[in-house]
């Protein structure tokens, strides 16, 4: 669905964002894509749907150059950005002037996707509050029904109510034939939400394994201060600390905590990738 | 919903079925909700839902039926029995077994406050 391959990318001279980044992304997934601020998320969503071109490299999606743009795989592919703007007009006219760009378009979905997130459709999009706004285009972004949804940040500026909204319409909507990826830094609001963790740090892709696969290779516990077993990460927490464990074959499965593991991979990328290439061998 | 701190989402959808098993509520070739409504209810991943119903799609427990839904199986109660009774000894009792001795509570102690537990639910 996404293939990039040997991407570099720099906004100042002398100093690359990206550089030698690859990454493959298929259809059936939510992945979601962490970094620190500034560490280029907005940018590689960017470069995915052709708003941005590579230095060098290549950014492909549905096997065509990001770069050139093509109408037919623009019309599989749809992005929510961060920031927005929406014209004074009311959300079924936006509905009836963009969705004849995207050939599946759910009309019907809208409509009850609308009603049931409580946006006001009588209102023009412009007067409507940022979390309503941002409502509709979620609510417009899988209506489409495209192939590849980017969403940045989805989560930022939603009330309680519309966070928890937004985990319900994406549980409830068939991403088996969509690659979705999802940016952002409020790791408790989509925990269990991504199958994939893809992690961007340096100018490359750290990390990048399926939900199961952590869950098979890596062990979250809460350990005693005198605990002597090897560790690959820990933190300091009240009454002992909180670790990350090479898990043994016939251990139970423990819950990820994405917090820990994302400060564990930032920190010690190269201790935690190791527990997945040894299977390899 | 909530999730507790250390078991899996799946595990946690698993528990869940379990005890409406053991609880009765699901008897038998009921219908139990679907893939969908559960992934919505918990505000998770579909794909991780779908493995709790795999999982007891394994263990008998539940069976399919193409394009129309999971029910319980026949013999799900004591199958579910069997194996919560195994997962009992194994994960819960070391834990008691460990606070009785932190804390000095003897078995004839756990057996009096075992009686009158019992005889304070049977009695309300």
């Amino acid at each position: 669905m996404v293939s990039i391959t040997d991407l570099t990318f720099a906004f100042k001279k002398n100093h690359l964002l990206f550089n030698g980044l690859n990454l493959e992304l298929q259809a059936g997934s939510i992945y979601g894509l962490f970094g620190l601020n500034g560490a280029g998320k907005t940018t590689l969503l960017n470069h995915i749907s052709g708003l941005l071109f590579p230095k060098s490299g290549t950014c492909e999606i549905l096997g065509k150059s990001s770069r050139k743009r093509d109408p037919e795989t623009l019309s599989e592919l749809y992005v929510l950005p961060e920031q927005f703007d929406l014209p004074p007009i009311p959300a079924h006219s936006y509905v009836n002037i963009h969705a004849p760009f995207y050939p599946r378009f759910d009309e019907e979905y809208m409509k009850h996707s609308l009603m049931e997130l409580l946006v006001e459709g009588d209102k023009n999009l412009n007067e409507l509050s940022y979390g309503q706004r941002k409502k509709f285009l979620i609510a417009f972004a899988l209506a489409t029904n495209a192939r590849l949804l980017l969403m940045d940040e989805p989560t930022n500026g939603l009330d309680i109510p519309s966070k928890s909204q937004f985990r319900k319409i994406m549980a409830a909507s068939d991403h088996s034939k969509r690659c979705v990826v999802i940016s952002t830094h409020q790791v408790r609001d989509l925990e269990a939400m991504i199958d994939h963790l893809t992690v961007l740090n340096d100018g490359k892709i750290i990390f990048h394994q399926g939900i199961d696969n952590i869950a098979k290779k890596l062990s979250f516990e809460k350990i005693a201060e005198d605990d002597n077993r090897f560790v690959l990460y820990s933190e300091e927490i009240f009454g002992g600390k909180a670790a990350i464990i090479p898990k043994k074959t016939d251990s139970n499965e423990t819950q990820i905590d994405l917090e820990l593991l994302f400060n564990g991979i930032i920190q010690k990328g190269d201790v935690i990738n190791q527990q997945f290439v040894r299977e390899a061998v | 919903m909530d999730f507790s701190e250390k078991q899996p989402i799946y595990l946690q959808i698993i528990d869940y079925f379990c005890s409406q098993i053991l609880e009765n509520k699901w008897k038998p070739d009921y219908r139990i909700p679907s893939v969908r409504e559960i992934a919505v209810k918990m505000e998770v991943n579909p794909n991780t839902a779908m493995r709790a119903f795999h999982y007891l799609q394994e263990k008998d427990i539940l069976y399919n039926q193409r394009g129309i839904g999971y029910f319980v199986s026949g013999n799900a109660y004591q199958k579910v029995l069997a194996l919560k009774r195994a997962e009992f000894i194994r994960e819960k009792l070391p834990v008691l077994f460990r606070d009785m001795s932190l804390l000095g509570i003897s078995f004839d102690e756990l057996r009096f406050l075992y009686d009158k537990n019992n005889s304070h639910s049977s009695g309300l």
